[in-house]
Formats: C-alpha cells, structure tokens, sequence
C-alpha cells in the first residue's frame, strides 16, 4: 500500500492507483470527461487536473499513479483557474441550447460550468459549424456540441470492437467520423449506441427520448433484456408508463453496461399500437373481441374436454421463468407431458 | 597520391545554393587541365556557416572561399590549383575589420565555437565509414562493449550531459530508467524528427556524421540491455535518410551493428522510420504512436516510455545531439567531457542561428556561453546597423530574450528561469522592425496549426490565443486583452497534455513579460511601434519633403492621395488601403508612416 | 454455458463453432474480440465468412453440415502431436481407448476432403486450442440444427475433455442460448420429458415428490416434441393445442407442414403480445403482458437468475401470463392462489434442487445468481464440472462423420442454411414492430456467393424464387463475400420471405432438433 495526502487528508491506496481513485476513496471530488475506468486513460480532456507537489505543471489525476509520499491539491486557486479556462475553452465552441437540449440535467459540461461559475465563454472566435447528422432511425450525432472526450471512440474500439469512428483531422478542426467522414449506416458501426451512452454532453441523442422527458423526471427500473440469451441488464428510464430511454445496467455483472442495438433501440415494440389488448375468439373465420370471463371459460372447457395424451402446451422461451413453471404445471396436472418450447430452434 | 584536397560542402544549405553544381563544374575543369589524379574532391557534411555557401575549402593550405559560383571555378582552379594564387575576392570578407580572411579559424563565426559534436562536420566524408573510424569513431563503442552497462550509464551520468532535445533531462538518469526497466525486449529510439521552423542542427549531424549517431545508439543499447533501435527522422531530410541507410550498411559490414558485435556477444539492429511531418511527433510519446503505424498523438506520461514505450516495451529515447555526444564521453571520458560548461550544463549545445544577424548559420558553443557573444561575435552583429531588440530561443515553443537579458549565459536553467528555454536550438534575432505581438502570433500560427487536437487546453486555447493575438494586431484589441491572454497562456501552460501545448504560449508569455508596452500600444493607442503590423500603420506626407511630383497619387489604386501640382500632397486615412505603393515611389522619401 | 460470461476475457484460446455470436449475442461477441485484442487466440469455424472471422487469428470456412469430422481432426491432431491432457483423460474421464480408435482415420488431410478446411489449419487451430492453458469453445444452432447435432455436441465435449478443459475458469463448453429465457424453459421443465431442474417425468421419486406437491395425478411418460406434436396433430392424435408466446408458424421447419397442422388441430389457444402468425389461426387468442410489463425471473445462458421487474403497465386489458395461467387454473379446478411471482419462485426452489437457494430477496441483494444454487448460503457456480461431472466420470463418446440429410443435386444445386441477423430477433413479433430497427432493416435479404451470381445471372438486389422439396419464397439477393460458392444463407426474421418454408424437418434423433442449418434449393431470377 502507498499512503498519500491529498488536501490535507491522509489516505492509502494500492500502489497502482491514480491519484483519482485515491481521491474518490476519501471521496473528494473531481470532474472528468474523458475518463471511464473501463476504457484506456487518455488524459485528454485536462478537467481533472490537480496540483502535486514537486511537480512543475498541473497533473491529470485520472492518468496519474499515486507515490509514496505524494502531496496532492485537488481545489487550489491554481487548480480552479486551469478548470475554469478549461470550461470556458469548451463553451467558446459549444452551442448554449441547453432550453432544447436534450441532454439538460444530465450534461456534465452543464454541471461543471455550474460548479465552476462558468455561464459563458470568455473567448470569441471560430466555431464548429457541422451539419446535424440524422440519417440512421436511431440515434442523432450533433458534432457541434462534441467536446472531444473521445470516450465514443474507445467505446467503439474498446467495448464493441467495431472500431467505426475515430477522431478525424487534428488540432481545431478534429471531429469524430467514420472512415472518410462516411455515414454511419455505411460504416462498421452495429448501432449498438453505447456511444450515446457514454457521452457526457449533448452531442449523441437517442431519437427515442427526444422531447419525453428531462433526465430528473425519469424513473428508473432495472430489469432484464428481452431478446438473446445473454441476459444482459438493462435500465429502463420511465415516463408516464412509457420508456423514453434505455441504457445498459453497468452494474450487472453479465454486461457491465454494454448493450446491442435491440436492447438499445428495440424496446419500442411494447407501445406498438399492433399490440394485443383484448381477448378474441374467432367466431364464424373472425375475431371478435371477449370478456376475460368469456375466453378463459372456452378455453378451460376445450382443455378439460380432451384426454391428457389429446392436449399438447408450446411454453415460451421468452416468458418469466414463474410463467413457464406454471405453464408446465398446467399441463402436466391436466394429464399430459406434451410439452415443449423453441430450445431447438 | 593526391597533392590536394578540395572539400566541397554537400549539407542541405550548400546544396541549395548549388555546392553540387560547383563540383561538377570541378571535376570537368579539373579534367581540362589535366589534375584529376591529383586533386581529390571530397563531398562534405556541413561547416554551419550556411548563410556564406556554397564553401569550398582547399587543403592543405586551409584556404576557405566561400559562395563559390559556378563561374568561378575555372578562374579557382587555373589560379589557385595551377598557379598557386589564392582568389582573393572568393575569400570570407569579416564585416567589421572589412578585411580578407583566408583561413576558417580565422572567422569569428568558427573562433568561438567548440565543435565536439560537429567535429567531423564539413570535415570527413560522411558516406565514407574510414574517415570516421580514422578521427577515433567506434572507439567509444568498443570501449562500452568491454564495459558493464551500469559502468556506461555512470560514465554517462558523471559526464552531466542532458538531453539535447530541449528539457535537458539527464541522459544517464534516464538511461538507468531504462536498464532497470524489466522486460526481455527493450528498444533505444533516436529522436530525428526535427521540427522547429529554421533549426537544422540534427539534420546537419545526420548528414554530415552519421555514424556518431549510430555509435551513440549502440552504446545506449550495450547500456540499458536492448537490441534494436529505431531512428525517427522526417521524411523531409532525404539526404540524411541516405546517408544513414548508408552508414548503417557500412556499420553492418565492419560488424558494428548485427549479432555478435565484435565477439562481445552484444546484438544490435537499427530501423529508420520516416515521419510524415507533423510537429507533434517529436513529442517523444507522440513519436512512438507513429513508429508502432497510430496516428501521432502524445500519450499520458507516466508511463513514462523508459518503463513502457514502443509496443508496450522499455525504450530509452533521445535527440540525435545527445547520441552524437555520447561516443565522445565514453571514449575521452566523463571528466574530459564535463570540463567544458557550466555547473548544471555540462558540454556544447549547437544552435541554428537565423534572423536579423549577419552571419546565420549552425554554431556549436560551449554551455554557459553569453548570448552576446552568440549573436554578436558568432552572429556577426544585427544586419543592416540596426538594433538589437530581442532572440527567440528554443523555436515555436521557446521563448524571447531582450537586450538587458544578453549576457545570460546559455545553459539549461538560467533560460529557463528566463520564460524562454534551450529548446532544440533553434535561435531567431529580432531586430528594431519586429513587432512582438506579431511575433508572438507568428509563433503561435505555426503551434496551433500543430496542435494534435487531442487535449482541450491545446486545441481550443491556442486557437483562441490566436484569435487574441489577431485581433490585437489588426487594430482590434479590447482593454482586457492582455489580461485574457496572460489567464489564457497561463492556463494552457500549466494544464496542456503534452510539452507542445506546455510550452506554445512561451512565446506569448515572454513578450508579454518583456514587451508588454508593444502590447498596450496596439491596445491602447491602436499603434504598432515597429510599424509592423499592416492595419495599425498609418501612411502620411511630410509637407516639408513633397515636392508635389504628383508620383503617389498616380500609383495609388484607392484615390486617396490629393494635392495640387508642386504644393505638398495629403492622404485620406479613410480611403487609404495601407498597400505601401506611395511610400515605394516617392523619391524623396516624403511619405511616412506612423 | 459450463462456464460464465464474465470469464471470457481470461481465457487463452477461444474456439467459436457455429456460432455467429456477433451478431446472435452481440454483448458476447464484444468479449471475445476483447480477448483476442488481449492476447487470447481466436479461432472461428463457420461456413460464412461471419463478422467475428474478421477479428479471429484464424479462420476455418468448413462446408455446411461437416462440423463432426473437423471436431474429430482436431482431436486426431491432439493426439498425434501429443497434446492430449493425460492426467485429466486418466482421473475425470472414461470411454478414451474407444474414441481415441474412432478419430484414427480423420487425419488432417482426411478432413480436408471432407470439410474443404486446409489440413494445415486443422493442425494450427488444434494447437492454438490445446496448448493454451484455458481455451474455451462455443457453439450455438451451427451445431445443433443438423442431423447429426447430438453427435456434434458429443464431439465437442470429446475435444475439450481430451485437453481438460472442462471444470476450471474461462474454458469448458459453452453453448449459447438464443433467447431471454430458453434456459429458464428449460430449467422449468418445459419440456415432455423432466420437470423442473431436468428431473426426469418417470422417474418415480420425482413423480412421487411433484405429486405430492401439486396434489394431482401425473402422467408417468414423457411427451412429445415440438416437431412430434405438429406430426400428432396431422396424425389426429393432438386435438387441442396451447401456445403460450411462441410463433411456430414462423419458426417451424418445413412450415407448410406445420400450417397444415396449426390448421387441422381441433382447437388452438394461443396466449401473446401481438396477432402472431400463429395467433392468426387460433380459435382464442389471450392477450399478455410483455417483458417489462410484469415481474418475475429470466435465467440466462450462463445459468444466472435474474430478476425482471415492471416498468410499465400493461396496454389495455392485457394480463401477465402467470395471471392468465392462474385464471385458467382456477377455471379448470385447481387451487391455485400465488399472489404473485415471488411465491411461484418460492414453490420452484422448493421443488428444484438447482435453484433451493435462490430467492428473490437473494437475487435482490446479490443481482442474480447461477445454478446450482442448492441452498441459502450457496454462492452460485460460475462454473461447472469442477471435481466431478454429474455423472461422475466423464464419458468420451466416439463420433462418426455422417453427411447432411438432404444434400445439394442437380435438381437443387445449392445449399441453404439459415441463421439470424443482428437486426432482427427470431420471428420478428418484436423487432418488426420496432419503429427504429424495422425502418433500417425492413427486409429479408439472401445472401448468395459472386459465383453464384453470375452463375445463375442474378444480381445484386434482384428478386428471386428460392424453392425446396417443401416449398418456395421469394426474397431480394444481396451478393456477398461472406458466403462461399453453392451456399444460401436467409434468416427466420420475416413472415415476408418465410425460409422455413424451405427448411427441413428432418430431425437428430435424440435431440428431435430439426436440420435447420442444411437443405437444398434451387435459384430462379422473378419478375418484381
């Protein structure tokens, strides 16, 4: 263990920790942007910069390791200085929409300015002047409000492994863009959007949530995803009984937070108007809409009316386990073991 | 047997200005007179006196003529080579004493260097492994075969030299990094990827000594354990890739690089890989990103690369100055070594000196060295008569020296304490007509046009820097300016990823602290007091001097000049376009600017 | 799975088998190119030059249906160059000489013949696969959809049992569940032969026990599959059929036969979120609560109880098919009165020895958890077969190379196989009714080889006539590298272009999977 002081407060930590996550255990706070522990340290964005002494610059806590004996300063006026110069740099070339952006609430570049005292920018200038890219049905990418964390490249190379984006030109004019600033739908891009997921800003949007909701109204449901075998946790964001968002759960253990794209985006279905609301039987070659009482009586009459061996049950893969239990259950107390479901398919 | 030799300089500078068509025309008036077997020309790296190419040097009297033309050759060799006269007015004329000089060590420019490193420069014939070998090359390297690799790092550590590249960090310290790094793979990387607007040092040892930067390399890999190199050098120095490719063949046939090196069972290989350009990948973290085929972008340091460099492994990088000085400790050793210099800037430092002064070229001092002397002694003194004002020292990424600063001496730490830094050694002289504000800007261009893009404070803070800087010198700057830009700069410096956004605002910092009343006159009074700066300048006729010619008002496109035949004639400043065209035709020098 | 998901970033070869993981578990296919960029070797075995073969080390295109002999080759390769893990084969394991004698003739160069895989591959993936300390292998509906699918999987298990890769981290076998809960259906006993936690129908302990329990009378032998219940319908021995959201009239081989049965059966209940294809035929049809309109568990591919939870509500008068169950149940006379999911869950682990310990205050707190579980303090089992397989010795069973059961003829001169796509989920009763992804994907396309195309004069988005012994749909061709020549490939996904039309239900004999993944078709360009 290696012990440390950052303002003032003792602490020890592992030897290979940053001094970020020795911050975090005396829960002392320091903002980031580009910083995600599951992602390679880039130590881009400069927000997490503290004063270590003996050193002659600012450091990036989130890509520095800790020292025996090292004296840190996470809020000195120095520190303030360079994070607020910072946040005015970014708002220099960031559209202040936050009235319309989606993102409002839950914009990291919103709640440092806020930290930070930043309402805007210093610096006049050039500006990003990009067209809204909104040609693919799930997501839409504003790359005026990108800040340039690059956690949606790692994600992309790191997490998915499509490496579809990268961050294209250099310097002021440097935007993430697929391969020759090609449209996503032509790119390896799978749509997964765990690029939306992670960005700290506005500039990915879920065409799902747009205008449902601020991120302070939502609730929250964790549960399980619907589709393949996986398992993969999902978190559900809810709105006057609609989901609005979805994101992966980063604390289940089966997918840390990653998702695909029907986890993602495919949740819609459950508002399709297709959807079955009443029971029908046919009568005649039509279907005509019953009462519960009616239907389940006409069915129970039809499953009592045959022999066990006459009866067979198709249980659903994609019911609750209680479901499919119950389901069985069923059958067998009617008489007969024909059941089975789509294992095989 | 040769009765003489004629040294023809083939760096990039003589060759520009045709050292390559001097010799061709040599060799056929040599044949023409029949001395072909006699007279032996030898292609040579460069002598540094660049701004006096092409040089032409005649052994073994010592003659130095320089900017040799091609139609001086045949009046050269019938008078000196036939008759035995030496061409006077092909001889260096110094400035000051107005007086022919016939032997280099004659030249104040050479009198007051040390040259260590560029011995061999403009002196052997760098395609040739012999002549380095015969003036003591791969001693140092057989020396440091038959010594224990914590004996060479203690050498290199008790010699004091420090990383050439421009932090001047100690070599041997972070050579010991990199033998105490674990790991059964290990690399050595020669920093060649020079990129400092005017500096030239590098190429000029790579051109002209090669095989020094080769001995050094393979000393750092007897020293910390590793087997290959990768020489970084930008593709835009063909000749010095040539002539590498060549010494390394050499190399590896005297048994120099290969397995088994001389029996010592030490094994050695050396790749050259050609940089594309950008600025950013001298950055040494940014360098190796390009060598393993990423895009060329500085990483977080630490790790620092002595723990995990190039593909993950330890890897000891330095500037091609710091491995040519290594071959010279190992084989004089550290004492000799460290006798030259200051306390804490042991040995030589070159500098491509460029700008206002007389004599510009590449010149090799001694640490500790006054800037004075430099600019003055070495420099020749401003051009033109007109005054010193400021040396920017350390390139884009340095920063300005004034005049009460000049007797600094010229070490690591005094520069630094100065806001400016030894950098690579890229030295500019400013004189009287610069402006520092558009200096600043100047510098400042070429930084943010560099910026990878990678960190916020670089990318966005140099831009808006800029844009400051823009605005100030077009006559726009607002009151709080200067306090927005010293925050800015400031900030950038203390917060940037990398040592280029570190250091981009030296140049804003340091005009800032030694020129600030150039600032507020741009600010303040809407004036450029170098009358530099196009928009601030404001064109008048003194009436005392008009004769009224009516020339300026003929060449002026915006019809701003009126005036009556023989009377003195008037501006309008608000239909003036600032082109300058009055101010060049008026013959009695009538036309001002203030 | 024998093994978790999260252990695949560990393991030091990974040997994907039918499997196009990227695409079917996109979520796992994330970690596996993780652990090939961390050093793992991966090794991809498909007919199609899948997206996962363009980040493998190396790649394996067998033809269709030959998956048997390839395992076999690896496992003559082991044994040849002496990689074989003795001390396992010797402890854990019985039935080697046997096997060991079968796989004697499927040399490299043997296989080759057969597989069309250099035998120079064969040998490479066999080292990469038995020298790293933990490999694992994974396979989906590539293996098991074939004639031949028990016989693939048993040659599966002899290859990793030959290299003890079996009981420790980040190796084993893994076979990839296709949807949310089929290993919960499973483990439910919704199947003809086991009750919950796979005790056996007539096994009389377990009949006794259940009995007792549920207090009725059982029937004592196993049932009939999926495929057996669609043959006893047209036989006239199924007269009233049940389907609680399933969509066989998508998703069942050689689907006019199953029509044909949805069709004849007397009376069909069936219980969904949406008028599926299958609905459209019933007699009655029960609207039900989706996924996260209802509380409950999923278990998932690497055995993981997990818990659902409700979100929202359910649209309309639509009820949560436990409800409707109980509704039934009470209808019919039983006495059934849970009051919810939580006291179903609690009759389930009292009757299942794998789940005894989960709980959903458990699963609360602790956030899933994977059989076997056998008791409250249990902690789950990543992964399985530790000390011993649950048989106690493992037994190598020895395989024979047994062709497809319908193979392309001059009549049908290509070859279909059938799989899923990224986009899509099944028979799309979701995913098509999902504005977002059916808008980027909306159509089925199938993918034939450039040779084919020019062979058979198609073109690129051209619509064609696929047609079998069993039936014909017509469907736009995208022309791709990523099927080799005289191959098909069409997903299940759309009721539009139904390729299980054309499939075959010619079933594996014990597993009664249908060879989903191997038929014959022919080509015809049609008018638009």
């Amino acid at each position: 263990m290696v012990s440390l002081t950052i303002n003032g407060q003792k602490v020890e930590v592992e030897p290979e920790a940053t001094i970020l996550q020795a911050a975090e255990k005396l829960g002392i706070f320091i903002p980031t942007f580009c910083y995600d522990p599951q992602l390679t340290l880039v130590g881009a964005c400069r927000m997490c910069v503290v004063e270590v002494e003996g050193m002659r610059a600012l450091v990036a806590s989130c890509c520095t390791p800790v020292r025996d004996g090292m004296v840190v300063h996470t809020d000195t006026e120095r520190v303030r200085m360079a994070r607020e110069v910072n946040l005015n740099l970014l708002l220099a070339n960031h559209p202040l929409d936050c009235l319309t952006c989606e993102k409002n609430g839950d914009c990291r570049l919103q709640d440092y300015c806020y930290l930070y005292g930043v309402s805007e920018s210093d610096y006049k200038g050039d500006r990003k002047d990009y067209e809204l890219e909104d040609t693919n049905p799930f997501f839409i990418r504003d790359m005026n409000k990108c800040i340039l964390c690059g956690l949606c490249v790692r994600t992309c190379q790191e997490v998915n492994g499509a490496a579809a984006i990268e961050i294209m030109n250099r310097g002021f004019d440097s935007k993430v863009a697929t391969a020759f600033n090609d449209p996503l739908e032509t790119s390896p891009c799978v749509f997964c959007g765990m690029c939306v997921d992670v960005c700290p800003v506005g500039a990915l949007t879920p065409k799902q949530s747009i205008g449902k909701g601020r991120s302070y109204e939502l609730d929250t449901v964790k549960t399980v995803c619907p589709y393949c075998g996986t398992g993969c946790g999902l978190e559900l964001y809810i709105k006057n009984n609609e989901i609005v968002r979805v994101k992966g759960d980063p604390s289940s253990p089966v997918n840390r937070g990653q998702v695909c794209v029907k986890g993602h985006f495919g949740t819609d279905f459950l508002k399709n108007p297709e959807r079955l609301k009443v029971p029908l039987i046919k009568k005649n070659g039509e279907f005509v809409e019953s009462s519960w009482d009616e239907a389940l009586g006409l069915v129970a009459e039809k499953l009592k009316g045959v022999k066990g061996t006459e009866l067979a049950g198709l249980s659903s893969a994609r019911a609750t386990n209680e479901e499919n239990y119950l389901f069985q259950k069923l059958l067998r107390s009617l008489g007969t073991n024909n059941i089975d479901h789509c294992a095989r398919l | 047997m040769y009765e003489k030799q004629i040294l023809i300089c083939a760096g990039t500078g003589c060759v520009s200005s045709g050292s390559m068509h001097v010799q061709e025309a040599l060799n056929e008036e040599l044949k023409k007179h029949n001395l072909q077997d006699k007279v032996r020309i030898i292609l040579s790296g460069c002598h540094g006196f660049c701004e006096k190419g092409p040089i032409f040097i005649v052994y073994p009297e010592d003659i130095f003529y320089c900017q040799v033309a091609v139609e001086d050759v045949p009046e050269l060799v019938e008078e000196h080579l036939v008759k035995g006269n030496v061409v006077e007015r092909l001889l260096y004329k110094d400035p000051v004493s107005d007086k022919r000089v016939s032997s280099h060590m004659d030249i104040p420019f050479y009198s007051k260097q040390k040259r260590q490193v560029l011995r061999n420069c403009g002196v052997i014939d760098p395609e040739n492994i012999d002549e380095y070998i015969i003036r003591g090359g791969y001693s140092g390297m057989k020396k440091a075969l038959n010594m224990e690799p914590m004996d060479i790092i203690n050498t290199v550590k008790s010699s004091g030299l420090r990383g050439r590249g421009g932090a001047g960090f100690p070599t041997g310290m972070k050579w010991e990094f990199g033998y105490r790094s674990p790991g059964d793979k290990k690399y050595v990387v020669c920093n060649a990827d020079e990129g400092d607007p005017g500096a030239f040092m590098d190429r000029s040892v790579l051109e002209g000594d090669p095989h020094a930067v080769l001995e050094g390399l393979i000393i750092a890999g007897r020293a910390i354990g590793s087997d290959e190199a990768y020489i970084y050098v930008r593709a835009e120095y063909p000749l010095a890739i040539r002539r590498l490719r060549i010494a390394i063949a050499q190399a590896e046939e005297y048994g120099f690089l290969g397995n088994n090196i001389l029996d010592s069972g030490t094994n050695f290989k050396i790749n050259i890989k050609e940089g594309a350009g950008a600025f950013v990948c001298g950055e040494e973290t940014a360098l190796l990103a390009s060598i393993e085929g990423e895009r060329g972008i500085p990483r977080p340091r630490p790790p620092f690369p002595a723990v995990k460099g190039l593909w993950g492994k330890p890897t000891c990088i330095n500037n091609v100055e710091t491995f040519a000085n290594v071959p010279l400790i190992l084989r004089n050793g550290a004492e000799w070594y460290s006798s030259v210099g200051t306390e804490g800037s042991k040995g030589t430092k070159i500098f491509a000196i460029t700008g206002k002064v007389n004599n510009t070229g590449l010149c090799e001092v001694p640490m500790g060295i006054s800037l004075r002397e430099i600019v003055f002694d070495i420099g020749g003194g401003i051009r033109g008569g007109k005054k010193y004002k400021a040396v920017q020292i350390g390139g884009p990424s340095g920063g300005c020296i004034p005049e009460e600063l000049l007797d600094l001496p010229v070490d690591f730490d005094s520069l630094t304490a100065k806001g400016a830094m030894m950098g690579s050694g890229g030295m500019v002289v400013m004189d009287e007509d610069t402006c520092m504000v558009d200096l600043a800007r100047f510098f400042l261009t070429f930084t943010q046009n560099e910026s990878c893009g990678k960190c916020t404070p670089c990318r966005e803070g140099t831009k808006r820097m800029l844009e400051i800087l823009q605005r100030i010198t077009q006559g726009k700057g607002e009151p709080d300016d200067i306090e927005r830009l010293e925050k800015l700069a400031l900030s950038v410096k203390d917060s940037a990823l990398c040592g280029l956004g570190q250091t981009a605002p030296n140049p804003v910092l340091t005009t800032l602290r030694y020129f600030r009343n150039e600032y507020e006159a741009h600010i303040f009074d809407r004036r450029c007091p170098a009358g530099v700066c196009k928009d601030l300048l404001s064109y008048y006729i003194d009436p005392e001097l008009c004769i009224g010619c009516r020339a300026c008002v003929k060449v002026c496109p915006a019809e701003a000049i009126s005036g009556e035949k023989k009377e003195p004639h008037v501006i309008d400043e608000t239909k003036c376009i600032r082109c300058g065209a009055c101010f060049e035709r008026c013959k009695k020098d009538a036309v001002k600017t203030r | 799975m024998t093994n978790s998901i999260g252990e695949i970033e560990e393991a030091g070869t990974l040997l994907v088998i039918g499997s196009n993981t990227t695409e079917t578990h996109p979520v796992i296919g994330y970690r596996m190119k993780m652990a090939q960029r961390k050093g793992a070797s991966l090794i991809v075995v498909d007919p199609r030059r899948i997206d996962l073969a363009e980040h493998a080390d190396l790649f394996l295109q067998l033809r269709p249906g030959t998956n048997e002999a390839l395992l076999n080759g690896l496992i003559h390769v082991i044994i040849e160059e002496g990689l074989v893990d003795e001390e396992f084969v010797r402890e854990r394991t019985e039935g080697y000489a046997e096997m060991e004698a079968a796989v004697k003739k499927y040399t490299p160069e043997y296989v080759e013949g057969i597989t069309g895989v250099a035998a120079d591959d064969i040998r490479q993936a066999a080292r990469l696969y038995a020298q790293a300390e933990n490999a694992a292998i994974f396979y989906t509906m590539g293996i098991t959809q074939h004639s031949s699918g028990t016989n693939n999987v048993l040659a599966i298990a002899n290859l990793a049992m030959v290299t003890g890769n079996v009981g420790k981290r980040s190796a084993g076998v893994n076979p990839l569940r296709g949807q949310n809960n089929v290993q919960g259906a499973c483990d439910m006993g919704a199947l003809p032969n086991v009750f919950t936690g796979y005790q056996p129908v007539d096994n009389r302990d377990a009949q006794s026990k259940f009995k007792k329990d549920w207090g009725v009378k059982l029937p004592t032998v196993p049932g009939l599959t999926v495929t057996e219940i669609i043959d006893g319908i047209l036989d006239g021995k199924i007269k009233v059929l049940y389907v609680m959201g399933e969509n066989p009239a998508l998703s069942d081989a050689n689907l006019n036969h199953v029509l044909e049965a949805l069709d004849k059966v007397d009376f069909l209940v069936v219980q969904d979120i949406f008028l599926t294809e299958t609905a459209a035929r019933a007699d009655v049809v029960l609207p039900a609560a989706a996924f996260a309109e209802k509380k409950g568990t999923f278990t998932n591919t690497e055995r993981r109880v997990q818990l659902v939870r409700q979100a929202v509500n359910p649209p309309g008068d639509a009820w949560a098919d436990w409800v409707i169950l109980q509704e039934l149940a009470s209808r019919i006379g039983l006495k059934w009165n849970y009051r919810g999911p939580e006291e179903i869950f609690r009759e389930i682990a009292r009757l299942t020895p794998s789940y005894a310990g989960i709980s959903y205050e458990r699963l609360e707190k602790e956030g899933g958890l994977q059989w076997p579980c056998p008791d409250a303090g249990h902690p789950g089992t990543p992964y399985l077969h530790a000390n011993q397989f649950s048989r106690g010795k493992g037994r190598f069973t020895p395989v024979e190379y047994q062709p497809p059961a319908e193979e392309p003829d001059e009549e049908y001169p290509l070859l279909l196989t059938t799989g899923r796509s990224l986009f899509h989920y099944h028979t799309g009763t979701m995913t098509r009714r999902s504005g977002a992804i059916d808008s980027f994907k909306p159509e089925e396309l199938a993918q034939i080889s450039r040779e084919d195309a020019q062979k058979f004069g198609i073109g690129d988005g051209d619509l064609v006539k696929v047609t079998s012994r069993r039936g014909d749909v017509k469907v736009r061709v995208q022309v791709t590298e990523i099927v080799p020549p005289g191959v098909v490939f069409m997903t299940f996904h759309f009721h539009e272009a139904a390729v299980n039309r054309l499939t075959s239900n010619k079933v594996d004999p014990i597993a009664k999977i249908p060879e989903y993944k191997v038929c014959a078709v022919k080509l015809e360009k049609v008018a638009p």
